[in-house]
């Protein structure tokens, strides 16, 4: 039990030893900067809390931009894995669908955003889309692969035990993608906070990337520093909560595969 | 033996593809009886595996059919469950044993109380009372294979098919297995068609063996084994009739390796 909680510990320090020498380095090098631009990372430190806690921009714009990349994540989510089962299952409709899918997946999203501004506005809908325009294509590509690699074998075993309909969508197909899914949706993921700040910098009233804007638009630099810094931590947090969500979805699939590399059989 | 319970009737596969036609199966023709144990041995390449997805409903046939308790075969019987040889691609890596034991019994829409009673039947016939919730990548070969066995009993099948089952571990092992099939076909009294390259292993454990020719595959002889119901891997496969059997099975592989049919009577695909 010690031996375990000293080895947690190590690596909780070979984690945060690179952040923490990182941001020393910072402290240090603009510890008496008077440039206008780079301000001491003292003084950015000390501001957050006026910025981003006493002002309540925690609920007014972080909160807003957050439920924005959810509701797109999760819609994206949802799209991808539907669209990618049906086309994975499909050989006919991989054809059919395939160069449509390669051109629309070169598009850059964040040139649709004055697109979709003339059909969903400047509101909530337009961020929103955006935000699935660009996460549903990992998501849609990795769950085609991944349905197309179910085992053979697998695939036998359910029709001679009669698993068919949604037991066989869940159980068999979903289950076995689901390590590419999984992959596709932590692609996806990153791509939707960067696509979350996007869609706030074009038109908006609120949000994370809307204020890293107007306080760089006025000239606010310390403040523009802290958001962009929160930016960074947002993003640490969430790819965190997916290696989680990773861990206990994929618990079978990381016992597997140590199994095999292990060899021992 | 009470009447015909799979009725194999001219069965022939053409694979198509690429531009030209594999004749797998040439003419396959016999029938199991209720409650019989039959093994199929046939020379590495003569459509064995074929064989057992054509009866398994899991591949249609280019001509003739297989008929089980009277019903033309068209996709995979109900009553039918088949223990592949890949044990490792056969059970669901994301689910316990348990539950790869328990969802064709979902499947079945059986209520609980009995799927929990079957499970732990089967569990325990297999000598596995103790890993329910064990993933199957923990557990060896050979116990994983018991859970694939153990998957196909509690289904209650009419008739239980085995592709190959044993022949991915190891000697033990296999001994083991073999006892356990044979225990588990007296004890539970399901028709069983036990598809292998090995001949002892055949004679070991069949009533009846038939011997297939290499592909273009026909059925080249049905031997009845007459050895005593007990058996037991010292004794029988030590005795003068075991040796008897395996020295007739031995050549009639050796000639079915050589053996081509002549030419069928219509054309191909003619009929």
């Amino acid at each position: 039990m010690t031996a375990l909680l000293r080895r947690a510990a190590r690596n909780t320090l070979a984690a945060a030893a690179l952040p923490i020498a990182l941001l020393a380095l910072w402290w240090v090098f603009t510890a008496d900067s008077d440039s206008y631009y780079l301000p001491p990372l003292s003084d950015i430190l000390a501001s957050v809390d006026d910025v981003w806690l006493h002002s309540g921009r925690l609920r007014t714009d972080v909160l807003p931009s957050l439920l924005r990349l959810l509701a797109g994540f999760t819609l994206a989510v949802l799209l991808g894995v539907g669209v990618g089962v049906a086309i994975g299952s499909s050989r006919r409709l991989r054809a059919f669908c395939e160069p449509v899918l390669e051109f629309l997946r070169a598009i850059p999203p964040p040139v649709l955003v004055p697109v979709l501004m003339l059909f969903a506005g400047i509101g909530n809908t337009m961020k929103v889309l955006v935000i699935v325009s660009g996460c549903v294509w990992p998501i849609l590509l990795n769950t085609v692969e991944g349905v197309r690699a179910v085992d053979q074998v697998l695939l036998d075993t359910a029709r001679c035990y009669g698993v068919r309909g949604p037991a066989r969508l869940w159980h068999l197909i979903i289950r076995s993608a689901s390590p590419q899914i999984v992959t596709g949706m932590r692609q996806g993921l990153s791509i939707g906070i960067i696509l979350m700040v996007i869609s706030e910098m074009f038109a908006a009233s609120n949000g994370l990337g809307f204020s890293i804007i107007q306080f760089q638009r006025t000239f606010a630099v310390t403040e523009m520093w802290t958001g962009i810094l929160l930016l960074g931590l947002l993003g640490f947090l969430l790819a965190t909560a997916m290696r989680v969500f990773e861990r206990r979805a994929l618990n079978w699939y990381l016992g597997l595969r140590q199994t095999q590399r292990g060899g021992d059989r | 033996m009470t009447g015909t319970l799979l009725d194999v009737r001219g069965v022939r596969k053409v694979y198509e593809g690429h531009g030209r036609s594999v004749e797998a199966i040439r003419d396959l023709t016999f029938t199991v009886a209720k409650g019989e144990m039959v093994c199929v041995v046939g020379p590495s390449g003569a459509g064995k595996t074929t064989l057992l997805k054509c009866i398994a409903g899991l591949l249609a046939p280019t001509s003739g059919e297989v008929v089980l308790e009277g019903e033309a075969v068209a996709g995979p019987p109900p009553g039918m469950a088949v223990v592949f040889q890949e044990y490792g691609r056969s059970l669901f890596p994301w689910m316990t044993v348990r539950g790869n034991v328990e969802l064709p019994l979902k499947q079945k829409k059986l209520p609980r109380a009995r799927r929990v009673e079957l499970l732990h039947q089967a569990l325990d016939a297999v000598g596995l009372g103790d890993v329910h919730g064990a993933y199957p990548w923990q557990l060896s070969g050979g116990m994983q294979q018991r859970v694939a066995i153990a998957r196909a009993i509690a289904y209650e099948p009419r008739i239980l098919l085995m592709d190959e089952p044993f022949a991915a571990v190891d000697a033990q092992t296999r001994a083991d297995l073999e006892d356990l099939v044979r225990s588990l076909w007296q004890g539970l009294g399901v028709t069983t068609l036990f598809v292998t390259h090995d001949i002892d292993e055949a004679v070991y454990l069949g009533q009846r063996v038939l011997v297939l020719s290499a592909a273009p595959t026909l059925v080249l002889d049905d031997v009845t084994v007459d050895l005593p119901a007990e058996r037991d891997q010292l004794s029988t496969r030590s005795s003068a009739r075991f040796a008897e059997l395996r020295g007739h099975l031995f050549a009639q592989i050796q000639r079915a390796k050589t053996y081509h049919p002549p030419d069928p009577p219509h054309p191909p695909g003619g009929n």
